[in-house]
Parts: structure tokens; C-alpha cells; sequence
């Protein structure tokens, strides 16, 4: 017998749950006080889901995504990232989206019911939360092919759930960046759970990143709660494919401390043992600890830090809550550049009917 | 100048259209080398090299994935789908994210994208080579849905589809890829996205059809004229959006009117029509509105192909039925 093929994955991270360095930092990481802002992104995410979910317990938001538990995922993939490069998230990558420049307002506005919240000021060119699981993954390759055409040293990063990668498009997608060795980093955010299906029911491959192997790439597995592993991570996967090295896997093993989604009772399928035992690995505690440890964080600086963060999402929310509903036609403004004949009359019916209703929808 | 078929008439317009424009790229399976399984991009891969016609893998939904993705950063792909049956699994990229990306996005992003695909049936193909499902796509808001019927219209019609803004399914009838033949002026010269084309006037009954059906109506209505029965024939062409008022204004004259399509009745594009006649047309009907279409069946494998499509005979038989009312 002839082994035609084998492969190791590799599994890295920089700091452990207590904060301490198990090997030496990556440069960006060296000075403690270079990893602040990446800490307030963690924060400032979290608050503003917890803001997000409050808002929807109380009836002034849709059904909203809480990424509770994997803010590293979001301020890592988030910050590695430069701006000419495409983000397209999935549903729960606030976190990436508010350090590419999106406002939490426009993201509200998303979650509250109102298309212009995906017409956000920022990163134009980055794409609209995707709730179709997995399909932005052939976007991605497409995004990334336009790149490569154009003759662009930039790269798209398609963030997608464990969940995702049983999607056959996903595997599509991979298939062929790994053939046409596109720029494009395909970020799984491994959170053990695909609303009640649990990881090791998803797959029985031993990782999400070797899934990469069959697509001839490379996949990397790091530790999810380590900010520092997965900007390190990213950020080198994003270099290899700007300068033409083609794609990689990067498989991020977080847990998600929330329920799926606020429709969700997670209690019905996990116990809430295992959630509590995970909250002793949560990233921003990480941080923190070694931040404190490095001298470089104060009981002073995390209480600014926090009032900072409650009063930007306070802020944001008032400004999604003051914004008036969009015209009732607007569901039509926005179908073609140009609105078929067709289509014209459904639309003056509508305006109509808004007319006679007394205009309480007029924006 | 010479005649050429639709399927040349395709070619054409696509060489047109990347001379004109560097971002029109083509993709699909086969369609670089091998030119497509029906040479629709013969010749473009050698004139336009390996940047602007791409064979991709073998995945369906990835190729309007992908369309969807390079259509968003400024490029024109026109994808190509071997065969409509296989066109299934793409439907999810168009519903869920071609038809609605300007939409959702308020205009940030857009999807000037073109999926092609040859449909219909009698070629006597293999099995899942022959459907006909173009109303599934124009239930789709947010995308056109245009159907060519001959070389001259394929020609404009794909021109058109490729320098609009936004997405378009172009089916192309392949009963009619290799004949009838017709002379096409490669003038750069596109034809309207929106409107009707009237191929026959007449005076006594409103025929309505698409597609390679078009062949079969002008046959009945030929000889329909030989028995004093003047019939007009219109190609829809454009399904979504629909120019209904060429249609009423027509049934307004004629009063009566019958609908062929190829795909099954039920549910079938002629359903939409015949309901906007009821609505809208009604004072001019003096017959009922007659569909002729394919019946709610699987497609037959070829040996029964020919029962399934609808034909002349078929449609002079419906077309005898509504005279009959006064
Ligand atoms: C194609 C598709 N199927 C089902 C759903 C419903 N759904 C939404 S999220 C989800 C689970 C996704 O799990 P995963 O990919 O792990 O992402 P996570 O939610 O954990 O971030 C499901 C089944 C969907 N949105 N899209
Ligand atoms: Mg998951």
C-alpha cells in the first residue's frame, strides 16, 4: 500500500483561558496596550447585544442574533481585515461588522424591521447579513474572482457557522477557490451548535478545517476565545491571499453562551451545566486577565470602558428608534433600477391604499 | 447578409456585447474549450481569452453564486446552464439573493447578472434535458425573464439582457437553436425588455405563446388563414415583466384568445395571463380564454415526447373550439 495523501491540522492559541502567554505573541500583540482597541470591540459588542436582545424582549426589535461568547471571532476577524477588503458575514458578525465601519444604528435599523439598515455608511462594498445558511459562500468566491480579474491585492472573508459547512455550496464555493486559488478566507465560527444540533451531529470529520483539505488548501483550527489566535490567523490568511497564495480555512472553536436566537429556549436541547462551564473560557475575561496581568488594564479602565460602551449603544438605539418608517412604496423603489411598467401599477394601488389609510406611514 | 440560427444569433450577441464591454464575462461548464454543449460560446475563449470566459466546476448553485458575487463588484457574467434541468438547485441563488440584492441593500449592491439556459423538449434528449419551468422563475420578484424565439430577437433580446442593471434569466428554446434560420444584422441593436412582440396581425383570434411554441402557432395560424381565419400571433418574449396591453389591446379586436406554452397547464405561465384577461379584458372576450399547454405529467422520455408537446393539430383544435361561440 501507497499513502497518496495525509494531512495534520493544526490547532493554535496564544493565550490560555487564565490570560497567560503558552507561546510567544505575534507582533501586533506585543505591547499590551496595542491589543486595547481590540478588547473595546469585544466589549462594545457585547453591550450592544445585550442592548439588542433587551430591545427585542421588549417589542422594539425583530428576532436578533446574539454572538454572546464569541466576541473574539467578530473583533479578531473584524480587525485583521483592512478596508478594501469584502466582508460577507453571516448573521451574528456585528462584532466584525461595527470595527469594518458599519454604525450600530444601520444594524439595528436591520433587526428592527427596515431594509436601509443594510444600505450602511462604511464598508460599501461589504455585504448584507446573509440568512440563507451558507449560500454568501459562492458570493464570497465570486467577490473574491472579481479581485483576482482586476489584478487587486485585496481579499473577501466569508464568515459562516459550523451549521454551514454540511451546506453543499459551501463546499461548492471552497472547491473552487481552491482550484482557481482565489483571495478569500472562509471563517468558521465553530460555536458547537447549529441552533439544537449540536457539532459532532453535524459532521464526523474530527475538524471543520480539514474540510479545507479536500478543496486543496489549507485549514487551521484556533482557539476562538483567544482574540489574539484569531486575528493572528486571519491576518495571515488574508496576506497569503492578497499576494496570490489562494484560500484558507480558518476554523474558529468558540461555544455561543446565548440562546440561537431571541426566538430560541436553548434550555431545550442543553443543559445549562454545560453552558456554565463554558463561561469560564469566554474571551473578553481572557483578555482582560492578561491585560490586568501585563499592568496594562485597571478596575477604573474597565469601568470607563463599560459606561463608554453603554452610552454609544444607548445612543445608537435612540437613533434607530427615532428613525421614521420608510415611505410604504419603497418596497417598490428598490426592485430594478428602473421600475417596469408592470409593476407601476401594484405600486400606485399601494399608494393609494397608504393614502387612504391616513399616510400613518409616511416617512 | 447571411441567415444564421438562433443559437448562432446567441453567440453573436455575446461576442458583441464583450467586444463592447470589458467587464461581460461568460461562465459555465464547457463553455471554454468545448465552446458549450451546444457551441452557444463557440469561439469566444479564443477571441477573449482566459480572463473573460471561464469553465467552471461542475456545481450548479455556485455558478449563480458566483454570478451573484461578480455581479456585486461591477462585473456583467453571463452564466451559462447547461440544461434548464439542472438549472434546480440555482433557483435558491436567484430567489434568495439575485432577485433581491438591490432591494435588500437599498441600491448599494447590485446584480447585473444573465443566467442562460436551453429549454424545452422535443430534441429527443435524455432524461431531465427537456423541462420547461419558466413560470417557476417568473414568480421570482426582483429579476427579468425573457424567452427568445428567434435568431433576430435572440440577438436583441440577449444584447438587452446583458446591458441591463439587473438580473435576467434568458431561456433559450433549443428546438429552434439550429432552425428556422433568418438573417440577423450584427448592429449592436437591442430590443426592448418590456414589450410583446406582434409576429402576425389578424383579426379573428388572439394567439399567445413563447418559446419554441412560436413555430407551432405560426403553423397553425398559416393554416388557419388558408380557412378564412385570420389569426394574431404574439410573442410574449418578456414573461416577467409582462406587456400585458399588447395583449388586451389585441384581444380587444379579436375577442377571443388562446394561450400555448410547452409547460405544464397547471400552474403554467398562461394561468397569469388568462387571469389578467379575465380582469382586465373581459367586456372584449366573446369565448372563453383556451390554454394549450403540456400536460401536468413528467416530461416522457422521447418515444412519447411528441404526445406531450403541444401542436399545431392541438392548437387548431382549441382555436375551432372558441370560434364556435358566437
Ligand atoms: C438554508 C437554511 N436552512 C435553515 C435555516 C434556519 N437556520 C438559521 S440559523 C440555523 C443554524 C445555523 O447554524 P450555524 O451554521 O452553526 O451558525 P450559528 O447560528 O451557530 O452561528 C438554521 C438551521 C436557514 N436560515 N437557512
Ligand atoms: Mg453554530
Amino acid at each position: 500500500m501507497t499513502e497518496i495523501a495525509s494531512f495534520a491540522i493544526e490547532y493554535r492559541r496564544f493565550l490560555d483561558p487564565d490570560g497567560q502567554a503558552v507561546q510567544p505573541l505575534p507582533a501586533f500583540a506585543q505591547d499590551p496596550a496595542d491589543l486595547i482597541p481590540l478588547y473595546r470591540a469585544m466589549v462594545l459588542t457585547r453591550s450592544f447585544d445585550a442592548k439588542a436582545v433587551a430591545l427585542q424582549r421588549t417589542g422594539r426589535l425583530g428576532t436578533f442574533a446574539s454572538s454572546l461568547g464569541q466576541e473574539a471571532v467578530m473583533a479578531g476577524t473584524g480587525a485583521a481585515m483592512r478596508p478594501e477588503d469584502v466582508l460577507l458575514p453571516s448573521f451574528r458578525e456585528q462584532g466584525a461588522q461595527f470595527l469594518r465601519g458599519a454604525a450600530m444604528t444601520d444594524l439595528l435599523l436591520y433587526w428592527g424591521g427596515d431594509e436601509r439598515g443594510s444600505d450602511f455608511a462604511g464598508p460599501r462594498e461589504d455585504f448584507p447579513i446573509c440568512v440563507p445558511v451558507g449560500t454568501h459562500a459562492a458570493h464570497a468566491a465570486g467577490v473574491a474572482l472579481a479581485f483576482q480579474l482586476r489584478g487587486e491585492a485585496r481579499a473577501a472573508v466569508c464568515v459562516l457557522g459550523d451549521g454551514a459547512t454540511s451546506k453543499g455550496e459551501v463546499y461548492e464555493a471552497m472547491n473552487l477557490a481552491g482550484v482557481w486559488r482565489l483571495p478569500v478566507v472562509f471563517v468558521v465560527n465553530n460555536n458547537q451548535w447549529a441552533i439544537s444540533v449540536p457539532r459532532e451531529r453535524q459532521t464526523a470529520a474530527q475538524t471543520l478545517a480539514q474540510k479545507a483539505i479536500a478543496a486543496g488548501f489549507g485549514g487551521v483550527q484556533v482557539d476562538g476565545n483567544d482574540v489574539i489566535a484569531v486575528r493572528d490567523a486571519v491576518e495571515r490568511a488574508l496576506e497569503q491571499a492578497r499576494s496570490g497564495g489562494g484560500p484558507t480555512l480558518v476554523e474558529a472553536v468558540t461555544y455561543r453562551l446565548s440562546d440561537h436566537t431571541t426566538v430560541d429556549d436553548a434550555s431545550r436541547y442543553r443543559d445549562d451545566a454545560e453552558v456554565s462551564a463554558r463561561w469560564k473560557d469566554e474571551p473578553i475575561l481572557r483578555l482582560r486577565r492578561h491585560l490586568t496581568d501585563a499592568g496594562a488594564w485597571s478596575k477604573e479602565d474597565e469601568e470607563r470602558l463599560i459606561a463608554e460602551c453603554g452610552e454609544e449603544v444607548e445612543a445608537a438605539a435612540e437613533a434607530y428608534l427615532a428613525t421614521p418608517v420608510q415611505p410604504v412604496e419603497s418596497m417598490f423603489d428598490w426592485l430594478y433600477a428602473e421600475l417596469p411598467g408592470d409593476l407601476a401599477e401594484q405600486r400606485a394601488g399601494l399608494v393609494a391604499e397608504a393614502g387612504l389609510a391616513g399616510g400613518e406611514n409616511d416617512g | 447578409m447571411a441567415e444564421i440560427a438562433l443559437v448562432e444569433a446567441v453567440q453573436l450577441a455575446l461576442a458583441r456585447a464583450m467586444e463592447e464591454d470589458e467587464t461581460v464575462l461568460v461562465l459555465g461548464e464547457d463553455v471554454g474549450v468545448n465552446g458549450g454543449v451546444f457551441r452557444a460560446t463557440d469561439g469566444l475563449l479564443a477571441r477573449f481569452g482566459d480572463k473573460r470566459v471561464f469553465d467552471t466546476p461542475l456545481a450548479e448553485a455556485l455558478l449563480a453564486g458566483i454570478s451573484v458575487g461578480l455581479g456585486a463588484q461591477g462585473f456583467r457574467p453571463v452564466t451559462e446552464f447547461q440544461f434548464m434541468g439542472f438549472f434546480y438547485p440555482a433557483i435558491d441563488q436567484v430567489a434568495n439573493h439575485a432577485g433581491r440584492l438591490r432591494n435588500r441593500t437599498r441600491g448599494r449592491l447590485t446584480c447585473p447578472i444573465v443566467l442562460r439556459a436551453p429549454f424545452g423538449g422535443g430534441i429527443h434528449a435524455p432524461e431531465h434535458h427537456s423541462e420547461s419551468f419558466e413560470a417557476m422563475f417568473a414568480h421570482i420578484p426582483g429579476i427579468r425573464v425573457v424567452i427568445p424565439s428567434s435568431p433576430a430577437r435572440a440577438y436583441g433580446l440577449l444584447l438587452a439582457a446583458i446591458r441591463d442593471p439587473d438580473p435576467v434569466v434568458f431561456l433559450e428554446p433549443k428546438r429552434v437553436y439550429r432552425a428556422p434560420k433568418e438573417e440577423v444584422a450584427d448592429d449592436g441593436t437591442a430590443a426592448p425588455l418590456d414589450c410583446c412582440f406582434t409576429l402576425r396581425e389578424g383579426n379573428d383570434i388572439t394567439l399567445v405563446t413563447w418559446g419554441a411554441m412560436v413555430q407551432e402557432t405560426l403553423a397553425a395560424a398559416e393554416t388557419l388563414s388558408g380557412q378564412g381565419v385570420e389569426a394574431e400571433v404574439i410573442d410574449v418574449a418578456t414573461l416577467k415583466p409582462l406587456d400585458m396591453a399588447t395583449i388586451l389591446t389585441s384581444v380587444e379586436h379579436t375577442g377571443r384568445c388562446v394561450i400555448i406554452h410547452e409547460a405544464p397547464l397547471s400552474g403554467g405561465f398562461g394561468g397569469e395571463i388568462a387571469a389578467r384577461l379575465a380582469d382586465r379584458g373581459l367586456v372584449s372576450l366573446t369565448a372563453p380564454v383556451k390554454r394549450v399547454a403540456g400536460f401536468d405529467t413528467v416530461m416522457p422520455l422521447p418515444r412519447l415526447e411528441e404526445h406531450y408537446m403541444p401542436s399545431a393539430r392541438r392548437i387548431l383544435a382549441a382555436v375551432r373550439e372558441i370560434l364556435e361561440y358566437a
